[in-house]
């Protein structure tokens, strides 16, 4: 039986914001380390607030980790057809209105702004808008690209 | 230790960048990112589907770029905006490390907005890993 591939039919839906969560700062120093990001306005909250910011500063791709939750509500839906186990990411964009920082009280609405299937083979580009009670904080966009399975002899 | 952007202009390098990521730092970013996939912590899985071995999440790979970035601009708050596509994989090994090489050069400037472009070229085993990553980051 052929996989299915992606449904088309999801270009332009749009899954209303809901909360993402909080940001704390431990899960911003637990990123900041991973990716070796040393700067103590990651680590130290004293650090951050004599630069000027309310707590520790997010490293910039730290909103992939709240995107790649909201996404999943698409990306996990069956009726969407992609099959994890042949993605593979292809581009990735953050645009930030301001900082992320611990003690953010975020929502993700999420866009799914193209489902293009040639030859079997799916691109799929997903948007994130992250805002928090004072506005917009950062746009996340995902390009997917789901590979076509291989045939069987 | 903050850049200015009068300091900025085209053509200036930001340091040069090694990282020497092991399994360690793949299984640090999964359980930071909650991005558990297991090509990136399974060898026996990531060569079931085509792969030479367990590779960094690119995520990973775009993360070390932008603390590159963000260690050269001094305030990791300076970033406007950052993109990549993924190119290729960084495999790593099950002992060892595998290097992965950042470099990066200011390409623009937007006076009006204070804001500079770099361009970001990272490397690993010799091949790009990344493709058209650029950073714009504002400076005082």
């Amino acid at each position: 039986m052929a996989a299915p591939t992606v449904d088309e039919s999801f270009q332009g839906r749009v899954y209303p914001a809901r909360p993402a969560g909080t940001v704390t700062a431990d899960a911003v120093r637990a990123f900041a380390r991973a990716v070796h990001a040393a700067d103590p306005v990651h680590h130290d909250a004293a650090a951050a607030r004599a630069a000027g910011y309310a707590d520790v500063v997010a490293p910039p791709t730290f909103a992939v980790t709240l995107a790649q939750r909201a996404e999943a509500v698409f990306v996990e839906d069956p009726q969407a057809g992609i099959d994890f186990s042949r993605v593979v990411h292809g581009e990735e964009q953050f645009v930030h209105h301001r900082p992320v920082v611990a003690g953010d009280e975020l929502t993700a609405e999420l866009h799914v702004d193209r489902v293009r299937v040639v030859r079997g083979n799916a691109m799929v580009t997903t948007r994130v808008e992250l805002a928090a009670a004072d506005g917009p904080v950062c746009t996340v966009t995902s390009m997917l690209v789901v590979r076509a399975p291989e045939e069987q002899p | 230790m903050t850049v200015a952007f009068d300091a900025a202009g085209v053509g200036t390098t930001l340091p040069a960048t090694r990282f020497e990521l092991t399994r360690a730092d793949l299984r640090a970013y999964a359980e930071a990112s909650g991005d558990r996939n297991p090509i990136h912590l399974d060898a026996d899985v990531a060569r079931s589907v085509g792969l030479p071995d367990v590779i960094a999440h690119g995520m990973l790979t775009m993360g070390l770029g932008g603390s590159v970035v963000t260690a050269w601009a001094g305030d990791p708050g300076a970033v406007v905006s950052y993109a990549t596509r993924f190119t290729q994989p960084v495999v790593v090994p099950a002992t060892g490390a595998a290097a992965v090489d950042v470099t990066g050069t200011v390409v623009a400037v937007d006076a009006a907005a204070r804001t500079v472009a770099v361009d970001l070229t990272v490397t690993s085993a010799g091949v790009k890993v990344l493709g058209r990553a650029r950073a714009v980051v504002r400076l005082p």
